[in-house]
């Protein structure tokens, strides 16, 4: 791909390692909510639940600067967890951190909806037959929600190559750091003859997002129709 | 093994109270819906805590709310068949079929696979998902799943009620053959008095959370105040062994010594079945009828005459070929002067025996013994 300059090319690399890591390490925790939510009653469900999908509602800044609150390097999460050596603050880890969050109300939505589409019946049917409640859950629920983890994960993963303002306002702008596609556009949009490779990257974001439609889309139904009993 | 429950239940609107003993075989807990049939089932299979209650069968304790024991369902060991099939829709048929061996103990002594696949006639059927199969064979698959998880007892909750007649005659025999052939004691939910005359070993009749009567399926569809599924459904059971088959099509059967003429039924000679006589086609006569077009006329004394709540009442009649219900009117009742101890003839037209309400062959051990003469 030549007709990409090496910045446009490592914003597009960076992206792309963003919004994967972002989707892979919020999908089990994604997976575990959505259950708890579409399961279980405990106190405090509905306080799980607003917070869960705050980062839908807020203005995008607003979320950027509380992640900033929390998990910069004086914050009280942040602070911890660098004694470790686990960083965020203006790193693209930072970046996976702010679109994991951004991205993780749709995933846990698309997740929730299929699990409460499982018949609890299926369940009880597994149960009588010898399975524990985490055999149930590896072998009927999880099978059979597989088309909306599926959905939610490509969802999570569009939503995490397009986040702007959380990322910017937590991590900054930086080049080959955590300067994203969308960052990089802003970033080339501020100056003078910037616009040709401000289009070429709205080209490939275009892309990438239809080609995560159609994927969606191709998985979706395979795996529908494979749990469908087809 | 002998299964002993004893359960007490408060729901919104009843009170489940039922105490019962189900002896190897099939017992049949018969009654309407909302009797609490379901209910038990699902209490011995764990999906339910009763308020107090023991469950157990010898020292083998799954419930026991004074002593605070509860074992959960998946340790129960059950093979619970549901109305609805419940099969996995994401596994195949074989996958299904395996599930629940795979959860077993090792030492567990199983079905063989291939027995049951024979049995049930599933062989062609898997490596296909349950998605497309009709009803009548997910429902066999349902009870090939529950007999290959190695269970101690099986458990089955309506499991013909979601089909047509025609899947319904086409699974009674599996579980005819069941009850004759598997040695766990088997717990089946049923509404339908042709099931219970079919199957039932021994028969737990419920109305409104209660029993109000237990014993063989011939001791309780032949007492006419135990009618836990209406006067409609009211109708006895006779033992009946095939003599042989007649050229116009008619089976003869000897019935406690007098003959009994049915449609053909597919049996050898020999073969001891089950008929089921509904009440509702039972016509009683003081004095032996003559040029009649029904075949069977079995004469007998009047045990009882129970009136129902409408026009309608139930005679009890003890023939030589066993206890016959018929349900006439009270005012033919009060005509024919029918009362305890009255001899009289009960005519049974053959056409009027359905097919389904014949079952062919009957576990040895069985309480009800061949040809037993009227009580």
């Amino acid at each position: 791909m030549d007709w990409l300059g090496p910045e446009e090319w490592r914003a597009v690399t960076l992206s792309l390692q963003v919004s994967f890591w972002a989707t892979l390490v919020s999908l089990p925790i994604g997976v575990f909510v959505a259950y708890a939510l579409a399961r279980w009653s405990f106190p405090g469900k509905q306080l799980l639940n607003g917070l869960v999908h705050l980062p839908l509602i807020l203005p995008p800044v607003v979320t950027g600067y509380l992640l900033l609150l929390t998990f910069g390097t004086r914050g009280p999460v942040g602070s911890v967890l660098a004694e470790f050596g686990i960083v965020f603050a203006f790193r693209w880890t930072g970046a996976a951190l702010a679109a994991g969050v951004m991205a993780f109300p749709l995933m846990v939505r698309a997740i929730r909806l299929s699990i409460e589409a499982v018949d609890p019946k299926l369940e009880q049917a597994s149960s009588t037959l010898g399975a524990s409640p985490l055999w149930v859950f590896l072998t009927v629920t999880l099978p059979m929600t597989l088309p909306g983890i599926v959905a939610g994960a490509i969802l999570a993963f569009a939503k995490a190559m397009g986040e702007f303002g959380a990322t910017i306002t937590f991590v900054s702008n930086i080049p080959g750091q955590t300067r994203t596609i969308p960052s990089a556009i802003y970033a080339f949009l501020q100056v003078p003859g910037g616009e040709s490779s401000a289009m070429k990257l709205v080209i490939v974001s275009v892309v990438v997002a239809m080609g995560a439609l159609l994927l969606s889309e191709i998985v979706g139904r395979r795996v529908a129709a494979r749990v469908g009993g087809q | 093994m002998r299964l002993k429950v004893a359960l007490r239940h408060a729901f919104a609107d009843f009170t489940l109270d039922a105490t019962f003993e189900a002896p190897p075989g099939i017992t049949v807990l018969f009654g309407r819906s909302g009797s609490g049939k379901t209910t038990i089932v699902n209490a011995v299979a764990g999906l339910l805590t009763p308020d107090a209650g023991r469950i157990a069968a010898g020292d083998w304790v799954l419930l026991d709310t004074e002593r605070g024991t509860r074992l959960p369902p998946h340790r129960r060991r059950l093979g619970y068949i549901f109305q609805e099939g419940r099969l996995f829709p994401h596994l195949t048929v074989r996958q299904n079929l395996t599930y629940g061996a795979w959860f077993a103990p090792k030492d567990a002594p199983r079905e063989d696979m291939g027995k049951v696949v024979d049995l049930l006639g599933i062989g062609h059927l898997l490596e296909r998902r349950p998605g497309a199969l009709s009803g009548g064979e997910k429902q066999r698959i349902a009870i090939g799943r529950a007999l290959l998880s190695a269970p101690r007892l099986i458990l089955a909750d309506e499991p013909l009620a979601a089909l047509d007649e025609a899947r319904k005659s086409e699974i009674l025999p599996y579980f005819e053959r069941l009850r004759d052939e598997v040695s766990v004691p088997i717990l089946y939910v049923s509404h339908s008095a042709s099931e219970v005359a079919r199957l039932a070993t021994s028969v737990v009749a419920l109305e409104g959370g209660r029993i109000v009567a237990q014993g063989t399926a011939a001791e309780v569809l032949g007492d006419p105040a135990v009618l836990p599924a209406g006067a409609r459904e009211a109708g006895a059971l006779l033992i009946a062994t095939v003599v042989s088959h007649h050229h116009d099509g008619l089976t003869e059967l000897d019935a406690g010594g007098a003959p009994l003429f049915l449609p053909r039924i597919a049996l050898a000679p020999g073969t001891v079945v089950r008929v089921r006589i509904a009440a509702h086609d039972v016509i009683l006569s003081r004095t032996r009828p003559e040029g009649l077009s029904a075949l069977n006329i079995l004469s007998g004394t009047v045990k009882e005459v129970r009136p129902g709540e409408g026009p309608g009442a139930i005679v009890a009649l003890d023939t030589y070929a066993g206890r016959l219900l018929a349900r006439i009117t009270r005012r033919s009742a009060d005509a024919l002067g029918l009362g305890p101890g009255v001899a009289a003839h009960a005519i049974v037209k053959t056409v009027s025996v359905a097919p389904t309400d014949i079952g062919g062959g009957i576990r040895r051990a069985a309480p009800v013994s061949p040809n037993e003469p009227g009580r």
